[in-house]
């Protein structure tokens, strides 16, 4: 009997459900390195999105990493993050991933963290201080809830983009799903590269879903129709900061 | 064997032709992969911007192909299509589609009403509205996504060398197989450098096509 090599067949086989290559692994692999990079990105980003919003100080600085972080492509920051892990001792895989994925995840949530807080009205702020407000209570209690969406925003484009790119893990000799892409590129399997393809699709899709409804449940709802007019609702995925730049 | 001169100068030298011939090949497909996505945009946009109703759905499918991770979509394609050019292209264009998309709309949003009412009184076509008012005071947002699309598509092409292209993409993939960085290092500084000179055309050629708008800030990106 000939070998079933359909994407629907690889899928059913139970080889491909346990063990070390199997999908929850690969799965959990993938969601795990997600997760922490991004967790370590949103750590060092949204603190100074914060700052640089709320003093509106070192706004080039924010805007020039946003540009940067997008001109440089995530495949050459993993590939520039290997010879230096192998340097320092780290090796192969893990390392390299987590940074070239936390850098790709910065830009992001920084320069919508930076324009969600820096985009808050002048009067509101005006008012709030009247009411005698400390700049720390602004920060807490009317710029951050404010800026939310945008920030909600900022994570999800960057979830999104760290879930895609991870795949790309495979090829610095790491697991996850872009296992089975890369392994069965070069094994010529095109079940496996479907397999891997679709699951890989999937876990984005989701990501995608999941951010965009913590991101409506964030909308402060006094959002009124002039701050639509003006463009300050939260873009969705590829829009990271508005205004040109 | 893992080199170690971070950088070596002579082997960059000895190869600048296979450089060169890369650095084409990645304009190349980024110039085709945009020029594309926004003969697609540019009606879609229109149509949905003058057709409320029609922006979700369009939105929604452009948001979907833009979800799908680049090397899975190569991966979808790559049975159908093969190690093409035709591959990479389908895959690049539609990661371009929602950016211009939603520009094309935004930027046709933020023309003022003002401007289309005295258009409509000197007796503008909608046709002669949309090319003489609407879409040139759309131009700054539109080039806002114009500019993210192919910054983002010069980083995307590097991905295609997994599918024997890739420009400068290939530099990189050879050098991780060896672990040598002069490779790797070429192929990321130049496609970055690439991204920020092209980013930087694109804006000096917009504020040379609409010096109007030089004053006022940008709408939307």
């Amino acid at each position: 009997m000939e070998e079933c090599r359909t994407v629907l067949c690889w899928f059913a086989d139970p080889a491909n459900w346990s063990g070390a290559n199997g999908i929850p692994t690969r799965f959990l692999e993938h969601v795990w390195m997600s997760g922490l990079s991004v967790g370590i990105a949103a750590a060092l980003a949204l603190p100074v999105g914060l700052f640089i919003g709320h003093t509106r100080r070192g706004a080039f600085l924010a805007i020039s990493i946003g540009n940067l972080g997008r001109a440089i492509p995530s495949f050459a920051i993993l590939a520039l993050a290997l010879p230096v892990t192998i340097r320092l001792g780290l090796g192969l895989g893990f390392w390299p991933t987590v940074i070239a994925l936390v850098a790709l995840a910065i830009p992001p949530i920084l320069t919508n963290t930076y324009a969600g807080v820096a985009g808050v009205d002048d009067d509101t702020l005006e008012a709030a201080r009247g009411m005698g407000m400390r700049e720390g209570q602004l920060l807490r209690r009317i710029e951050l809830p404010l800026a939310a969406p945008l920030v909600v925003a900022g994570l999800r484009t960057a979830a999104v983009q760290v879930v895609a790119t991870a795949t790309l893990a495979a090829l610095v000799a790491w697991g996850g799903l872009g296992r089975y892409i890369v392994d069965g590129f070069a094994q010529r399997r095109n079940d496996r590269v479907l397999g891997g393809a679709i699951l890989v699709a999937v876990l984005a899709i989701v990501t995608e879903l999941v951010f965009g409804l913590v991101e409506r449940a964030v909308r402060p709802r006094t959002e009124s129709r002039e701050r639509r007019r003006l463009g300050l609702r939260a873009p969705a995925a590829g829009a990271e900061a508005p205004g040109g730049a | 064997m893992i080199a170690d001169q971070l950088f070596d100068w002579g082997w960059a030298i000895d190869h600048l032709d296979e450089v060169w011939s890369a650095v084409v090949e990645h304009v190349a497909l980024t110039a085709l992969a945009v020029g594309i996505g926004m003969a697609i945009s540019l009606p879609v946009g229109v149509y949905a911007y003058r057709h409320r109703r029609a922006y979700a759905p369009v939105t929604w499918v452009a948001g979907i192909l833009y979800t799908i991770p680049s090397l899975a979509l190569f991966a979808f394609l790559v049975p159908l299509t093969g190690l093409s050019y035709l591959t990479a292209e389908i895959g690049l264009v539609s990661y371009t589609l929602l950016i211009l998309i939603r520009n094309v709309v935004a930027g046709l949003d933020g023309v003022p009403q003002d401007a289309r009412e005295a258009a409509t009184g000197m007796g503008y076509t909608d046709r002669q509205l949309l090319w003489r008012v609407e879409l040139p005071l759309a131009a700054p947002v539109i080039v806002a996504g114009l500019r993210i699309a192919t910054v983002t598509t010069i980083g995307l092409v590097t991905v295609t060398a997994l599918i024997g292209l890739g420009g400068l993409g290939i530099f990189i993939l050879r050098g991780l197989g060896r672990f040598f960085n002069t490779m790797i290092l070429l192929g990321a500084v130049l496609s970055a450098a690439l991204a920020l000179v092209a980013d930087w055309a694109l804006t000096a050629a917009q504020r040379q096509l609409t010096p109007w708008a030089r004053r006022q800030r940008t709408v939307v990106g």
